[in-house]
């Protein structure tokens, strides 16, 4: 074994005298969610540079990166967790490390990645350089039963955030001794957590609720004072629609005072005010939002929908809260991201087999690459925020 | 269920057709067929796994399946399971295609 690697590193010290040296800032990975396979792209010029093979069931899957911008951790839903290098395109580290997982979250000083998951539920935090396991936290709820675990945020004070779906809990794991997590819980927050999210400053921490309408809120500041519901009752006296897709509430922001959510089985955007928490208006949209993003400097929201809608996407200008644009990049829409300052926005059209890139001021596509039913699309900038 | 009262003729007839199912609903045309399969694999397997392994939703594997009545399960496809985030799914799918989504989950359709 011994042996192999350094046969492996000598390999890689050529390969590295040979090629041109490069910066990552520009990179990203797009998922090819059937073929477990990722795009590594760059966004300077909108091309595909090459592609990353054997990262198992790559359905629901997510990307954090690591401080530096070289290596990105890949979380599969078969449990599998990856490292792959953005410089050689190779997969350099991987671990099942369950049976079923939806994602994870890298620590505030980037020595720890956690993954969230379904079966066994709980989290599971490995250290970055050598993914062995460091902590591992059974979800078992008050209710005495073992939960599925979702919305795994990162928060300062190299804490992680998550919610317990089956019994509707929000707990705060302090890492800073990682061997030793210190665990806060809040228990009773409503039924059926769903995804989460932790606003950019790390401040809130937001779960969304399934089961009833609402949010549950935590101020990472002040955890002493327990969990705020908000937006409790939006869909009062409304039949809900059936929900086709879970919204996802990662990639939220805010825009002044004004914070966007998607709303759960209406076809509307909720405008909050982040000064009270108050629902302050809606946006009428084409179908149920999945992912309501908006663009780096928070002058547009772009929104794409659950079926049957989600061949869509629309163009939400900030200041009027009027859709601008409706446009059809390929069917089955499933995610997008934005050039770190906003200039481009990337969208997958799973069923297109297409990436397309967008002008975000002309609203017009300069760019399509083909994909293998691409879904999730992650760029390296996302390195350098709290929450994602 | 309903193997045990078709003749054994009508089986053999059907098959050489090219159409698996036991149940005398008609099969949902190739074209749709197609786009059946996509939607399991990828619309389905949101929640419950590209691989079936379950996710947010429980396993669909047939392992899984094997003891559930299709009527049941087209039920579960049709009307969703109040409760739980499983969508009911009529406004998209007819009953044949619910039944054509039982099968193939069962492994008796390709």
């Amino acid at each position: 074994m011994k042996r192999l690697a350094v046969v492996a590193a000598l390999v890689a010290l050529s390969a590295c005298a040979e090629a041109p040296m490069r910066a990552t800032g520009d990179l990203g990975l797009v998922v090819e969610r059937a073929d477990g396979a990722l795009q590594l792209v760059e966004t300077s010029h909108n091309t595909r540079l090459s592609r990353v093979s054997g990262l198992g069931d790559l359905s629901h899957a997510s990307v954090v990166y690591s401080r530096d911008e070289r290596y990105a951790f890949v979380f599969g839903r078969d449990g599998g967790l990856s490292k792959v290098d953005m410089l050689s395109g190779r997969v350099v580290g991987r671990v099942m490390q369950s049976g079923n997982s939806i994602g994870g979250a890298i620590s505030q000083d980037g020595r720890l990645v956690a993954v969230a998951n379904y079966t066994p539920g709980g989290v599971r935090v490995f250290d970055t350089d050598t993914l062995e396991m460091v902590a591992d936290i059974p979800a078992l709820g008050a209710d005495g039963q073992t939960s599925k675990v979702v919305g795994l945020e990162d928060a300062p004070g190299n804490r992680f955030v998550f919610s317990l779906y089956d019994s509707g809990e929000i707990w705060l794991a302090d890492l800073k001794d990682p061997k030793k997590p210190a665990i806060r819980k809040f228990t009773g927050i409503g039924k059926q957590p769903y995804d989460a999210l932790v606003t950019e400053d790390g401040r809130y921490y937001m779960a969304g609720l399934f089961g009833e309408d609402g949010i549950a809120m935590v101020d990472l500041w002040n955890p002493e004072a327990g969990v705020r519901r908000i937006l409790d009752h939006y869909g009062k006296g409304q039949q809900p629609l059936p929900v086709y897709k879970m919204p996802h509430l990662e990639g939220w922001a805010a825009s002044g005072t004004q914070a966007f959510l998607p709303a759960i089985g209406r076809h509307e955007v909720l405008v909050v005010d982040t000064t009270t928490w108050r629902e302050v208006g809606r946006i009428a949209v084409a179908g149920q939002p999945v992912f309501a993003m908006l663009r780096p400097d928070g002058r547009q929201m772009w929104v794409n929908f659950a079926l049957p809608d989600n061949g869509k996407v629309q163009v939400i200008d900030v200041p009027s809260l009027s859709v601008v644009k409706t446009i059809e990049p390929g069917p089955g829409v499933l995610h997008m991201e934005f050039t770190p300052r906003g200039e481009r926005v990337w969208l997958s059209s799973r069923d297109a087999d297409h990436v397309t890139v967008w002008d975000t001021e002309t609203l017009e596509q300069v760019a399509e690459l083909p994909a293998s039913k691409p879904s999730g699309i992650f760029f390296t900038a996302r390195a350098h925020r709290i929450g994602l | 269920m309903k193997a045990a009262v078709i003749p054994g003729l009508f089986l053999v007839g059907a098959t050489a057709l090219g159409a698996a199912s036991v149940s005398a609903a008609p099969i949902p045309a190739p074209a749709r067929q197609e786009q059946l399969r996509a939607l399991v694999t990828q619309d389905c397997g949101s929640c419950h796994g590209m691989t079936r392994k379950g996710g947010l939703g429980s396993p669909l594997l047939a392992e899984n399946l094997a003891g559930i009545g299709d009527e049941a399960l087209v039920a579960t496809i049709l009307d969703g399971r109040p409760g739980t985030p499983m969508p009911p799914w009529r406004a998209l799918l007819s009953e044949d295609d619910a039944l054509w989504i039982v099968h193939h989950l069962k492994g008796e359709m390709p």
